[in-house]
């Protein structure tokens, strides 16, 4: 049922259906963002894409909501 | 392009049953949803069914499937803007879709309101609905020992179904309290078995359920370890604290309904009884725009079953209305249904009265305490902004940059309108999602009249 | 009782007010809203020499630079950026053009070939035909720069000197016989030695009040809004050509031109479009759309990046796009400081300063005469 996604090249487990940002949450990551001005550690709040602190890129695109991007196989997430 | 008689924007309960109404009744309609699936955050489901299920789910299945069969269906769409055509409206979607209809149902339903207060912002720290959305979504119990803070009924729920998936709740605290369950407005109807049912669950699992208290700290260094739990007056001041130790905190203290698209359109919107601003509208749900109609949370938050009455209401407003002059106030709608709704909405107010937001939240706040996660402003920055001449949410805004970011103030309008003075305004959003540049160019559009 | 009343505490306002406090006048500013909640707070900042026709505008502006460098220099605040603009031509006949005005404005300026673009501003589009370099052109965080005036105005120049009173409406003038002498406002009357209408685009609704006529009306603007991005983008100002001939255009139909920059906060700003439609705040999304298409064919690597949100302002423009700035002889006592167009926030403190030297009964150090109030001939105002 799994499968594998990196974040920062680091793998992690993900489901099919599942958000990036639920499965690093699932996975014990909960800070993978540092904010602009005081560099402060961020992951997922409102975890319905409202609020915009989950952001992530995936495979090089522009950044996105962990929270609203859906996982599949293979993705390369990478954190800011 | 197709022109459809409808376009409903938002799959919950409110529209998925103005969808479904109407198109039983012959109209050709379109129901657009962000979501991977209809549901909203009420029916926010998995491939795989809730264990256990979420009430009412199984009628709301059934009306999707029935509305699948008769009308089409788009998930996954964002929509970040809707503009006015000569016959009706488009409905511009992320990644440059658009659909055109002849006229428009809001039903785009209401997030979480949270406070800040010190230490918000830590990872670890989840609104209600974010916790829920990550269980009822994606199977993941949002932390191993998880604090559920704020006010209102949805934190039991939310609660329950935490501590049902095994996570160890050391507790939830609503702010506000002194009703007691006796007179709980939640009793005035037939949501009492449904409430006492979740505080019947949290009690079996020794969930401490603690009115007049509240978060008002979070502590960590990079993530959440400890809340600073108070015990609160009748003003939400605090009168002692604790630590209470914890990975994960869920917390809200009401909605904030989602008007960005009627904002858009000029739909005129009025204080709901708490000053929320909600889209006016008439018996027929029609808002003040000709051809668009609202249900549900964008016309005063009242749950899922005032929602569902709303979609159904406006759906059968909507089928009189077709192809003639305007409808009369409520035309083709049952006197049973319109009763309902009356009842609904007495207790969605009666609720409001009974969880309201009070001020001594704003002395929970430090100085360096963030207010807008997005620019990282700080209660200092909103106090400076007013000392330099602002006067309102509005004004905070241009000297502080509070609301400015990604965000657009969704998370933090409230509190800075609280904290700026003024009252709370209807959100201005005329770009309701980031969108490229590319597509923005790329729009075909009419071009203006001069 | 005050020695002037400044009536609006946008920039323009606040400006006056900071130099006639600094002169050492009694100075109370009121609004009915907040500081910088009208055309202020809906602008971009600019402060610019590039765009203005050589002439008394030209003028203006140059003072002005001078004196937004000042005060950056003794209070700040308000993210002054001397970043300098960049004019860019399509095609040679237009450089040709750009070159030219630059001679006859005869400020200091570069003449950037085709090939020197890139070396100024790294992701301009390839086909462009060249540019103009003013290194003099800046950007101020426009609340913030009428914000933080009227805090050093009020902290430098003596307690009292200058006092703001917001949520103050003026409904009309005091008069003794001709002569305005003070304001008659929500809050009781109050009495002056002289009023200041910086009122901006409502500077004619305000003039009338005193029986006076200022074809003032307005002209909406739109502004795209970025995401923030994590690394600069762009450097300068960046502007094309058509930016100068829409700010002089006389016509009611809407005009885009491409004006692209970056802020502090990361985002970056996108005009231009100025239209004739009175005060219709709903957004026009054919407007963005134009104002999104050029500028990605400016700066390509823009078309992935996201627009957040927008905002539309009402500049205040007159038939000759030139400000009204001096006393007003048809109501002795009334002075007025409005109808800045786009041009407000960089106009302003050579406005102020300008006009405190009226107030202070000195020779202004530019000739007024082009800005005199009472040179619209009746019926000209459309």
């Amino acid at each position: 049922m799994t499968f594998e996604i990196t974040v920062d090249g680091r793998p992690v487990p993900a489901r099919p259906g599942q958000t990036i940002g639920a499965a690093l949450h699932a996975a014990g990551i909960r800070a993978w963002r540092t904010t602009r001005v005081g560099g402060r550690p961020r992951g997922l709040f409102c975890g319905i894409g409202i609020c915009f602190d989950c952001l992530i890129s995936v495979n090089g695109g522009p950044v996105e909501r962990a929270c609203l991007a859906e996982a599949r196989p293979g993705d390369e997430v990478t954190t800011s | 392009m197709t022109v459809y008689d409808l376009a409903v924007v938002g799959g919950g309960p409110a529209g998925v049953a103005g969808a479904l109404t109407a198109a039983q009744r012959g109209l050709r309609v379109v129901l657009v949803d962000s979501g991977v699936r209809p549901g909203g955050q009420y029916f926010r489901h998995r491939d795989v069914p809730d264990e256990p299920a979420t009430k009412g789910f199984e009628r709301f299945a059934r009306q999707v499937r029935a509305l699948e069969d008769r009308a089409d269906v788009m998930t996954r769409r964002q929509v970040w803007a809707v503009t006015r055509e000569d016959d009706g409206f488009t409905v511009h979607c992320l990644g440059g879709a658009a659909v055109r209809s002849r006229r428009l149902l809001i039903a785009t339903g209401a997030h979480d309101r949270p406070l800040p207060f010190p230490g918000w912002d830590l990872p670890g720290v989840l609104t209600a609905g974010g916790a829920q959305a990550l269980l009822k979504g994606h199977g993941v119990v949002a932390g191993r020992r998880v604090v559920v803070a704020g006010t209102g009924p949805f934190l039991l729920p939310v609660a329950a179904g935490l501590a049902a998936a095994g996570a160890e709740v050391p507790g939830v605290y609503e702010a506000n309290g002194g009703l007691g369950l006796a007179r709980h407005p939640l009793l005035a109807l037939d949501k009492a078995g449904e409430a006492a049912g979740y505080l019947a669950a949290l009690a079996r699992r020794r969930v401490p359920y603690r009115t007049r208290h509240a978060v008002v700290a979070a502590h960590g260094d990079r993530e959440l370890e400890a809340v600073t739990v108070a015990r609160l007056d009748r003003d939400w001041n605090v009168l002692s604290a604790r630590r209470v130790p914890c990975d994960t905190l869920a917390t809200g203290y009401g909605f904030v309904p989602q008007l960005d698209l009627g904002v858009q359109l000029g739909c005129a919107t009025r204080p709901d009884a708490d000053g929320t601003p909600v889209l006016s509208v008439d018996a027929a749900q029609r808002t003040t725009v000709p051809g668009v109609w609202a249900a549900g949370e964008p016309t005063g938050v009242g749950g899922r079953h005032l929602a569902e009455i709303e979609g159904r209401v406006a759906g059968l407003s909507i089928a009189a209305a077709r192809g003639t002059a305007p409808a009369t106030r409520a035309a083709g709608v049952p006197d049973v249904l319109l009763r309902r709704r009356t009842r609904m909405r007495a207790f969605a107010a009666a609720l409001l009265a009974a969880y309201p937001v009070k001020d001594g939240w704003r002395g929970w706040l430090r100085d360096d305490t963030v207010v807008c996660r997005c620019e990282e402003v700080p209660l200092a920055g909103i106090r400076e902004a007013r000392e330099l001449g602002a006067t309102d949410a509005r004004s905070a805004k241009l000297l502080s940059r509070a609301g400015m970011g990604w965000c657009q103030g969704r998370v933090c309008a409230y509190p800075v309108a609280c904290l700026a003075g003024g009252g709370q305004a209807a959100p201005r959003r005329p770009i309701a999602q980031p969108v490229t540049l590319a597509d923005l160019a790329e729009l075909t559009l009419e071009e203006p009249h001069d | 009782m005050s020695d002037v009343i400044v009536v609006g505490a946008g920039v323009v306002g606040a400006a006056c007010a900071y130099y006639a406090a600094r002169a050492g006048l009694d100075v109370t500013v009121l609004d009915r809203g907040p500081v910088a909640g009208g055309t202020t707070g809906a602008g971009e900042g600019n402060v610019l020499v590039s765009d203005k026709e050589p002439g008394p505008e030209l003028e203006l502006a140059l003072l002005s630079s001078r004196l937004w460098r000042e005060l950056a220099a003794t209070g700040g605040g308000f993210e002054y950026e001397p970043k300098g603009g960049l004019v860019v031509a399509e095609t040679p006949d237009v450089q040709e053009r750009l070159v030219e005005l630059a001679a006859e404005q005869d400020v200091p300026h570069e003449v950037v070939p085709a090939d020197g673009l890139r070396a100024l501003e790294p992701e301009l589009a390839g086909g462009l035909a060249g540019g103009v370099h003013y290194p003099q052109d800046a950007q101020v965080q426009p609340m913030l720069a009428a914000a933080r005036l009227l805090r050093h105005g009020a902290d430098s120049f003596g307690r009292g000197a200058l006092k703001v009173r917001l949520g103050v409406t003026v409904t009309g003038f005091t008069r003794s016989g001709d002569r305005v002498t003070g304001v008659r406002t929500s809050e009781g009357d109050m009495l002056a030695g002289a009023v200041v209408n910086a009122a901006g685009t409502w500077g004619g609704e305000l003039a009338a009040r005193a029986g006076v006529t200022l074809p003032i009306l307005p002209r909406r603007g739109f502004i795209l809004v970025t995401e923030p991005l994590p690394r600069p983008l762009i450097r300068h100002k960046v502007y094309t050509a058509a930016y100068v001939t829409n700010v002089a255009s006389d016509s009611a139909g809407l005009e885009t031109s491409a004006v692209v920059e970056g802020t502090p906060a990361g985002t970056v700003l996108i005009g231009a479009s100025r239209e004739r439609v009175g005060f219709d705040r709903t957004t026009s999304l054919p407007v963005l759309s134009r104002l999104a298409a050029q500028a990605v064919a400016l700066f390509p690597a823009l078309r992935e990046v996201r627009a957040i949100r927008s905002y539309c302002g009402f500049r205040p423009y007159c038939p000759d796009h030139l400000p009204v700035i001096g006393a007003d002889p048809r109501a002795p006592g009334l002075h007025h400081a409005c109808g800045h167009e786009g041009a407000g926030i960089g106009l302003a403190p050579a406005t102020g300063h300008l006009l405190a030297q009226v107030l202070t009964g000195r020779r202004p150090d530019l000739d007024l005469w082009p800005f005199r109030p009472d040179r619209f001939r009746s019926g000209e105002d459309r």
